[in-house]
């Protein structure tokens, strides 16, 4: 018998209160600069987060009880969702080491892989990153060139990731390489476990527009990896990739049972919500105004939809009313929702936006508004995710490609491609 | 198109979209186009008796539901009015049905007689609404007096009332002093002048409803009912409780038909870029079309997500229900138009013309971008919301 659901939130609000701290602000993520000792303070904080979560029995909640996880349902999660809104809940590990890349060992892996990674992933003792996209493109994910040749009981890997947010301080990467240039496409690629830190991965940094420097590129050189770090079968990599890209679609859309999303209960905690917004209004004396009004309401709207759309979304997948590929329309959401919403925060924030006292000013909306369309490319971009809905969804005639059934090695490529 | 639906709900869904798929072909609203009342006598009974009346009002009052969430299962009627953009009172009965059932029983004889009638379909309601003072969401101008024994004297004038041409009875939502009264007015009351209007849907009736000194009898006047059930976040005095309640259950199942009406129109392009050609290949094969799709398809996803989950907090009496209602009308009213006219535009020529049905979806998510409230008088709304909220 699990433990239902009152008890666990009773469980988890007690622990959540006793043990972690309030919420840092603005302090995760892309979206602003910071310096080395910052983030990586952050990042430790984070592991230690995770720790005690494992150890209180509540991380992992809807991860199998043999690798560490709870076992629960998603309604035990959407309790200790409500009940951690507000405190410091280590998001730096919610995307992408427990979703995708821990949903695809969990998915994939072997049952030594799984016992040897999972309940490490969950105390917080593994980072994971997406090796997914490369110089030549992140769309046409299975476009991949990065390359591993079979030597023995080993791989040796050669190639680029690049885009991978955090990679310099975490630990692993789940990386899809090209393993049969003679096959087409699809058919010659196989996901790997890679460890980041190790000779022969050279990680760079690149800075952001917004002056952060959390995105990276890495250079993999003659770097072996014995077979049993492989994750699925050779040349199925493709099997596994679209599970993975579901999953990260899923995590995008807000939907993810694997990760942890601090959600007040109302309106108040949403994201992006009119609450978010109404301290610029009154800091710009527009109170009154009825184009503030205007727009505070839109914001206020699109949140409460987005709050909406994506438990049912779930729910119509779950039942069957919708395929899976259907998360594609909460991610689509959700991204044009979180532009619209730092196109009003710029707006409402008037020339305090602009320019700022560096001692007092808060330069979130301005430099957000500069950053605005990560929300629509991060992820997989939303002209992919329309791609999903009309091709999977809707059932639309797919797109002519040039690499269907080509030995992948004859496939164009532009002159950016290298 | 709804998860989770008990059987009896598809049943009730599926016994209205059969009923409508049988009386309201594109063809029979050509025809019906020129009716006076939007439909032939005797269809309004039939629908009652199928169950399009009863879902607000208690069993003691006459009512009935079939989940005991009352507007979760009247949205599945309305959600088929919009698919099938059918004629009927389905709102304003509704609403009036509501109210009374609420009070019937504690206000004596002829709220009860109306009610009965409501529900049986023998009669029809129009409502006409004023905004609680202090609110602006394009009410009539209405404000009632004391009248003799209890009763009301009503002035004013409600410019579009749906239904009004035609209706045997009208529920009044009157400003009185810094409050609302609400009363049954007869048709025949003297003081009551309407005026038919003709207006953007083919089988939606609406008039121009002039109240001159109009007397009601104390009998119809709505009792402040004791326990209003129903948490209101811009007025506290229960009959603006009641005010709000009745403006939600507008707002819910009018956005449930607009997205009826948003999914009609969408099948119907869905399937048309499919058998269109153009350059020797379907429309559907190319991208800018599919991309167009996928963000229709994603409207339509939010449109019935935001529907829902303002009707389950309004079933639930939740206190975040007026805040969801708004951003429902905010959303749905918006983008239902959009939708549409996205359809159309898909179309090429033949969506702008009379003879082909996708403009009855269009007059139907059209028609309901006005009434209740604008989408942004509705953003305004929740901006105040808003601001109170991070006030306190
Ligand atoms: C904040 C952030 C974090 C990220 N983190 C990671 C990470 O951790 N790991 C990782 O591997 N990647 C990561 N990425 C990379 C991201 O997945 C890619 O940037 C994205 O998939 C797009 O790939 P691209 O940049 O190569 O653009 P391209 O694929 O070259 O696309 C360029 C443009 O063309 C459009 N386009 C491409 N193909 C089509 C098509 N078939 N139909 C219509 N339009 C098309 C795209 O939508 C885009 O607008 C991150 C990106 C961001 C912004």
């Amino acid at each position: 018998m699990s433990e239902d659901v009152e008890s666990f939130r009773r469980r988890a609000r007690a622990w959540i209160r006793a043990n972690l701290d309030p919420a840092p602000q603005g302090e995760a993520g892309i979206g602003r600069a910071r310096s080395d000792e910052r983030e990586l303070a952050r990042v430790a904080r984070a592991r230690e987060i995770q720790r005690a979560l494992f150890d209180a029995g509540l991380a992992g909640i809807c991860f199998p009880v043999e690798y560490g996880g709870q076992g629960l349902s998603l309604e035990h999660l959407g309790a200790f969702n409500q009940e951690v809104a507000g405190y410091d809940c280590a998001a730096d590990l919610q995307i992408p080491t427990f979703t995708p890349c821990a949903a695809v060992i969990l998915e994939f892996g072997t049952e030594e892989q799984k016992r040897a990674h999972l309940p490490a992933i969950l105390r917080g003792e593994e980072m994971w990153m997406q090796f997914l996209s490369e110089p030549s493109g992140g769309s046409d994910v299975a476009g991949a060139l990065t390359t591993a040749v079979r030597d023995g009981d080993e791989w040796v890997l050669n190639g680029s990731k690049i885009w991978t947010t955090g990679a310099w301080w975490a630990d692993w990467g789940l990386c899809l390489a090209r393993t049969n240039w003679d096959a087409p496409k699809h058919r010659g690629l196989t996901v790997f476990m890679l460890r980041i830190h190790q000779p022969g991965v050279e990680v760079h940094r690149i800075e952001m527009l917004n002056g952060n420097r959390e995105f990276c590129q890495e250079f993999i050189t003659d770097v072996r990896i014995p077979d049993s770090d492989r994750v699925g079968d050779i040349d199925q990599g493709w099997t596994v990739g679209t599970r993975w890209m579901f999953h990260e679609r899923t995590a995008m859309g807000g939907g993810s049972p694997y990760v942890v999303r601090p959600a007040g209960s109302g309106s108040a905690g949403l994201v992006g919500s009119g609450d978010s917004l109404w301290p610029l209004v009154v800091a710009e004396g527009r109170s009154q105004d009825p184009t503030a009004l205007d727009l505070v309401g839109e914001a206020h709207t699109l949140a409460l939809v987005g709050s909406a759309l994506t438990p049912r979304i779930g729910a119509s997948m779950r039942s069957g009313a919708l395929n899976d590929q259907a998360s594609a329309l909460a991610r689509l959401y959700s991204g044009t929702r979180s532009v619209r919403y730092a196109t009003i925060a710029y707006e409402l924030s008037g020339q305090s936006g602009l320019a700022w006292d560096p001692e007092a000013g808060d330069p979130d909306p301005g430099v957000g508004y500069l950053m605005r369309q990560a929300a629509c490319i991060g992820g997989g971009t939303t002209e992919m995710a329309r791609n999903v809905i009309s091709e999977r969804v809707l059932g639309m005639p797919r797109e002519t490609s040039h690499d269907r059934d080509t030995p992948f090695r004859d496939v164009p490529r532009g002159p950016a491609a290298g | 198109m709804q998860p989770g639906l008990s059987a009896d709900q598809q049943f009730f869904q599926e016994t209205t979209r059969k009923f409508l798929d049988a009386r309201c072909s594109p063809a029979d609203l050509r025809a019906l186009a020129a009716d006076p009342a939007g439909y032939r006598p005797g269809w309004w009974r039939q629908g009652a008796e199928l169950g399009w009346t009863t879902p607000l009002v208690p069993e003691a009052a006459g009512g009935g539901s079939i989940s005991g969430a009352g507007l979760a299962d009247l949205s599945l009627a309305a959600f088929e009015f919009g698919r099938h953009a059918a004629p009927g009172p389905l709102i304003p009965a509704n609403v009036a049905a509501f109210s009374l059932g609420r009070s019937a029983s504690s206000g004596g004889g002829a709220l009860a007689a109306w009610l009965e009638r409501l529900l049986s379909g023998a009669a029809t309601a129009s409502w006409l609404r004023a905004d609680p003072p202090g609110t602006d969401l394009g009410g009539a101008s209405l404000t009632a007096g004391a009248g003799p024994g209890g009763g009301l004297v009503i002035d004013g004038q409600a410019p579009v009332a749906e239904a009004g041409a035609d209706a045997d009875v009208f529920l009044v939502t009157a400003r009185a002093g810094s409050g609302m009264v609400h009363a049954v007015v007869d048709a025949s009351a003297a003081g009551l002048h309407r005026r038919r209007l003709e207006g953007v849907d083919l089988t939606r009736r609406w008039a121009r409803v002039e109240l001159d000194a109009v007397a009601v009898p104390g009998d119809q006047v709505l009792p402040a009912p004791a326990d209003a059930g129903f948490e209101a976040s811009s007025t506290s005095d229960a009959s603006g409780d009641l005010a709000e309640r009745q403006l939600c259950i507008a707002l819910c199942l009018q956005q449930a038909e607009s997205v009826g009406a948003m999914q009609a129109a969408f099948d119907m392009t869905l399937e048309w870029t499919a058998n269109r050609y153009s350059f020797g290949r379907p429309l559907s094969s190319y991208q800018e079309i599919k991309h167009r799709m996928a963000d229709m398809r994603m409207w339509l996803e939010a449109s019935y997500a935001i529907t829902v989950a303002a009707i389950d907090a309004l079933d639930a009496g939740r206190p975040d229900a007026s805040e969801l209602a708004s951003a429902a009308k905010a959303y749905v009213g918006h983008f239902g138009p959009e939708l549409v006219q996205d359809c159309v535009q898909i179309h090429g020529g033949i969506g702008v013309t009379f003879d082909h049905d996708l403009h009855l979806f269009l007059r139907r998510v059209t028609a309901g971008v006005p009434a209740y409230g604008s989408p942004a008088q509705h953003r305004r709304r929740l901006a105040g919301m808003v601001a109170e909220r991070v006030a306190s």
